[in-house]
């Protein structure tokens, strides 16, 4: 029982942690390459443990505390990332057994379609369109994404939680 | 919706109660952003849930705090006493301007009393510190640690010791969003300072700058222009230097010229920030004046009331009444 309640206020954790980072700004210049931590950490999630734990009512809440805490739009992200999960646990068996870079190609995919998505809901909402590098954080996200599944799952391992 | 997921081919595990749910949740996703982008429910919300949020954002701030006094503790001595010395050279010119401008400014007062204006040189100013944040939006908008228990409402002007910065939007408790004069939302009503043309100064969808995009062709604005806070549109005061025109190119269209500017704040790299307090002066045409009749209690008892009403609408306009049934200015003598 105890094993069970760490293992799953670690997973709270996670996604707590994911939100934090999500809000620290980072120096400006580095400004538009920032990960979108949330959906790394949901994907991890979702890849990792399916739908026992990732749900489409858990990216949902996950998506409206992110939009509560720096949002522009309230449910914006919650549609986002009910979106990225989706799509992410209905390919989760194919996604699971990918080697690395072909996993790494996948995520890049995702998170590309979740700014696409971003821009349309901006459009609608009426704000300008970003600049150019503002379609550099997928790519970073991408590049972060090998790091860190290996750094959560070897985390997972190590502290035998589920 | 009551499916349990009894799916056992899990490669293709599309279901239809699967494409049901997302579909249930990416309408509430759409139904609460038409929500919030009609009544602005974001900022209810966080105001409702404070309590959280804000310990949120402290925590979110640490890293930066951290790091700043990371860099105080491992600053080495020559660069501190540089900054010391720069700080004070500042210090004495400053103080220097102010003992010269004080007498100007106490003659302009004198004037201004001759004149029967109320406008003061005065400052009432809160100082604000920067909580290091990010608010998506691409970073034109920052929070500080003052709010609704400081006494700060929506619409207060922001500025730093260089010029404007911005306008607080939304109040949180104990901190407030201030939207920066860079925010492309934002629009300010400028004036050149060397020729007094009236302009209105946007922020850029992409850069730290501002745009000026309906300058007249026939308009003399040079780069190295000095744009300051026109006062009009009832927001900001006159008067405070909001940036430096750094380009003029015709519009496309080729109706207008077309300005960028730098802002003169420290958009991004200010830590205290100061909330005005006192606002433009009222914009429009002056309150008529009240009627100058006999006194109240010789007066019939129509127009009491129409005297006791008047002043209880006129209140918000800043100016009392009693400054209005004064004598005429004094005429100035021509030469």
């Amino acid at each position: 029982m105890n094993r069970q309640r760490v293992s799953f206020w670690w997973f709270v954790g996670t996604l707590f942690a994911s939100l934090l980072l999500m809000l620290i700004p980072l120096p400006h210049v580095l400004e538009p390459f920032k990960p979108y931590w949330p959906a790394l950490v949901l994907l991890y999630w979702a890849m990792e443990s399916g739908e026992q734990r990732v749900t489409l009512g858990l990216a949902f809440i996950l998506g409206v505390c992110a939009d509560m805490l720096n949002g522009v739009l309230l449910g914006e992200q919650a549609l986002r990332l009910c979106v990225l999960a989706f799509i992410a646990l209905r390919f989760r068996s194919r996604l699971r057994f990918f080697p690395m870079w072909q996993q790494t190609l996948a995520v890049l995919a995702l998170l590309l379609n979740d700014r696409f998505l971003l821009l349309v809901v901006r459009a609608f909402a009426g704000e300008s369109t970003p600049p150019a590098l503002w379609w550099a954080s997928p790519f970073v996200s991408g590049l972060l994404w090998p790091f860190l599944f290996l750094l959560l799952d070897d985390l997972r391992m190590r502290l035998r939680l589920q | 919706m009551a499916l349990t997921r009894e799916e056992s081919s899990p490669l293709f595990a599309g279901t239809a109660a699967g494409t049901l749910r997302l579909i249930f949740y990416l309408a509430m996703a759409v139904v609460l952003m038409v929500l919030d982008h009609r009544n602005g429910w974001l900022w209810r919300m966080r105001y409702a849930t404070a309590i959280v949020v804000e310990p949120v954002y402290r925590l979110a701030s640490l890293p930066v705090d951290g790091m700043h006094a990371l860099g105080v503790a491992f600053a080495d001595r020559r660069m501190l006493t540089e900054q010391n010395q720069r700080l004070r050279e500042d210090l004495l010119l400053a103080n220097a301007k102010l003992n010269r401008m004080a007498a100007v400014a106490q003659q302009n007062e004198r004037l201004k009393e001759l004149l029967d204006t109320q406008h003061s040189l005065e400052l009432h100013v809160q100082m604000a510190r920067v909580v290091g944040m990010d608010l998506g939006a691409y970073r034109h908008r920052i929070m500080i640690n003052l709010g609704a228990r400081d006494g700060i409402k929506s619409g207060q002007p922001v500025i730093d010791a260089h010029g404007v910065m911005g306008q607080i939007i939304d109040v949180l408790p104990t901190s407030s969003a201030v939207m920066l004069v860079t925010d492309p939302d934002h629009a300010l009503p400028v004036v050149v300072e060397r020729t007094g043309l009236r302009t209105i100064a946007y922020g850029s969808r992409n850069g730290e700058q501002l745009a000026l995009p309906t300058i007249p062709m026939a308009a003399d604005v040079r780069v190295g222009d000095k744009l300051l806070t026109s006062g009009l549109g009832g927001r900001f005061p006159e008067g405070f230097p909001v940036g430096e025109i750094t380009n003029v190119a015709p519009a496309a269209s080729g109706m207008f010229l077309e300005a960028k500017a730098n802002p003169s704040a420290d958009i991004d790299r200010s830590d205290e920030v100061l909330v005005l307090h006192d606002l433009a002066e009222p914009v429009g045409p002056p309150p008529p004046p009240s009627p100058a009749g006999p006194p109240s209690d010789e007066a019939p008892a129509p127009a009491t009331t129409a005297t006791v009403a008047h002043p209880t609408t006129l209140a918000p306009s800043g100016k009392p009444a009693s400054a209005q049934t004064a004598a005429a200015p004094p005429e100035v003598p021509q030469p």
